[in-house]
């Protein structure tokens, strides 16, 4: 039975604390009327209540603590608890915005020491740590890129994206402004060089990629499609979603790329969203280092008591683009995560997230069609269409994966495969839950043969089965009442 | 199911010419490969189309796809009943579900478009 709703549990002057009466005067006079409310039904609950209601929640929940969660282009690697620890310390919980540089030396070094890491990892030479998600990382690296062609006076009013590029690249481009064109795949996977070099122009601002890809691809032409974009005069934009299987062996920075975002809450292991937006910030290369956002952390040359300070002095920058520095704490997340493992370490997890996403690909390819059968990076993206001549389609094979107990790969995307289940295990699960996870894909392309219904009906176990999701999006009902 | 009397772009929109306005809609084959359709932006009454631009957007379940337009000219009209109907285009793309209609079309931008025969072959390779 699915937990009710915090208001259907509500009893009507039921309460959590009772307070003492007041022994100083209070007149309701003194509150302004328009901030007195009549109208808030909130939940009348004792405080047993609540714990009981929220931890029932988080138990019906599926999450990386709980399950294995291959969630493709997602990078679901578990968040070790000691960044939590440390993202705890009072002399980060306890600080605020507007303390002066002298008193927060401590938080300003470890955002400059992240700043410089993070160049160094990516390859370029500056670095802002105050997007607050990937695609505002992106929207970020566009606006620079505008204000530099800006400079140059150069008028460029196109972005290109490949086909298979994440749905946020032509969003983004469309946000800042430019006219998005879409460049298809090869046969191998990687961008079609003969359809780039008619794509590309004078009008072009930049070229926007991921590589590897987002079917798990690494595309070898990276060098002539840098080169090739160059000549133009475009900049070349590195999405950093799948940085995370060649962390210390390659760098975008290498390739030719002039912009980065990192995702620091997939490759760098903060929690996704993590009560709250994420991380994505950007790094660039010295032709858009004048553009960066203020204000950026710098270090003085000679010694001082404030060693460390805040540089707004920056004419050409596109501005401010959150409040304050970034989401602070998990930039002190993912500043632990690159120090605990060192150099040796990133190069292990990418080493090991390949490793993974291999074993997985090998085994399932005898009973799930691979369109592109190739050695992958840190994932790969089976089709359906096998099971789809049963009836079975990529979502009733999700479904049916949480009866197994784990959480579904991203489905139907990158929309260039059909019926696409895009599988990214991460370097943190052990050989043993690798074959747990293949035992149970096997046995649903058994099931998808032998009894489709009974995977067309799944999720049995979970506290709310099959969900119409039609129904969700054409008439949703977003209110408890 | 392709019908002989329309045409077709490859983004899978079909064309209904008649007396000189042009009705269009998409593909039984794209209906099923969007599976349910669950919004639609159709392109504005009277706004100026090009052909082969995107004019409006599609949205099922399973994604986000733009709906191109297969001839330059005027937008006559736009299917209301879509908005509050998505689920025509799935029951019957080539009927209740078409999407709009333009006038001022150029006849000789036809040539551009697909036949039932070569669009046939188009989904055949991509099936």
């Amino acid at each position: 039975m699915p937990e009710p709703l915090i208001f259907e549990k509500s009893s009507p002057e039921r309460k959590g604390y009772l307070f003492s009466d007041l022994d100083v005067p209070i007149s309701i006079d003194s509150i302004p009327p328009d901030a007195l409310r009549e109208d808030l039904l909130l939940p009348e609950l004792s405080e047993l209540d609540v714990v009981r209601h929220f931890t029932r929640l988080s138990q019906e929940n599926f999450s990386i603590d709980t399950h294995f969660y291959p969630l493709g282009s997602c990078t679901m690697k578990y968040n070790p608890k000691i960044h939590d620890e440390l993202a705890s310390l009072p002399g980060f919980t306890d600080l605020h915005p507007f303390q002066p540089e002298n008193q927060i030396q401590g938080a300003l070094e470890t955002m400059f020491e992240l700043q410089n890491l993070l160049a160094e990892i990516t390859g370029m030479d500056a670095v802002s740590l105050e997007p607050a998600a990937g695609a505002h990382g992106e929207f970020t690296g566009l606006l620079m890129i505008q204000a530099y062609f800006k400079e140059k006076n150069e008028l460029r009013h196109k972005v290109i994206v490949p086909d298979s590029s994440h749905g946020t690249n032509p969003a983004t481009a469309a946000m800042a402004g430019y006219q998005v064109v879409q460049v298809p795949s090869n046969s191998k996977g990687g961008v079609d060089l003969e359809a780039l070099k008619q794509s590309l122009s004078e009008d072009v601002a930049a070229l926007m990629l991921t590589n590897p890809n987002t079917l798990g691809l690494f595309d070898e032409n990276i060098l002539e499609i840098s080169r090739l974009v160059h000549e133009k005069g475009g900049i070349l934009y590195y999405d950093g979603a799948n940085l995370n299987p060649i962390l210390g062996i390659a760098r975008p920075g290498d390739f030719g790329f002039d912009v980065v975002h990192v995702n620091l809450h997939k490759t760098f292991t903060i929690p996704h969203g993590g009560g709250g937006p994420g991380a994505g910030p950007v790094g660039v290369k010295e032709i858009l280092k004048p553009y960066l956002p203020v204000p950026i952390v710098k270090k003085r040359t000679e010694s001082a008591a404030d060693w460390y300070y805040l540089d707004h002095n920056c004419p050409k920058s596109i501005g401010r683009i959150k409040a304050y520095y970034g989401n602070f704490l998990h930039l002190v997340r993912g500043l632990a995560y690159i120090l605990s493992q060192g150099a040796f370490g990133l190069k292990k997890i990418a080493e090991l997230s390949v490793l993974n996403a291999n074993y997985l690909k090998e085994i399932l390819k005898k009973y799930y069609d691979l369109p592109y059968d190739r050695i992958c990076q840190h994932e790969f993206v089976l089709s359906a269409k096998k099971q789809k001549e049963h009836g079975v389609k990529a979502s009733d094979i999700a479904k049916r994966l949480l009866d197994y107990g784990f959480h579904p790969p991203t489905v139907y995307f990158p929309l260039i495969v059909e019926e696409a289940l895009m599988i990214e295990p991460t370097e943190t699960e052990s050989k043993e839950m690798l074959d747990k996870f293949t035992a149970a894909m096997i046995q649903i392309a058994d099931e998808s043969e032998k009894n489709p219904s009974l995977v067309k009906g799944a999720p049995y176990s979970t506290p709310i089965s099959r969900v119409d999701e039609v129904m969700a999006a054409r008439k949703p009902n977003l209110c408890w009442c | 199911m392709v019908p002989e009397n329309l045409y077709y772009t490859k983004e899978h929109e079909w064309v209904l010419i008649q007396n000189g306005i042009a009705r269009i809609g998409i593909t039984d084959y794209a209906q099923k490969q969007l599976g349910d359709v669950v919004y639609i932006e159709l392109p504005a009454q009277e706004s100026q189309l090009k052909q082969m631009t995107s004019c409006g957007v599609i949205e099922s379940v399973k994604a986000v796809s733009e709906i191109y337009s297969p001839l330059s000219g005027k937008v006559k009209a736009a299917n209301s009943a879509l908005a509050d109907h998505p689920e025509k285009i799935n029951h019957a793309p080539y009927g209740e579900g078409w999407m709009f209609e333009m006038e001022e079309i150029q006849e000789n931008e036809l040539k551009n478009l697909l036949s039932a025969k070569s669009y046939q072959k188009l989904i055949g390779s991509e099936s």
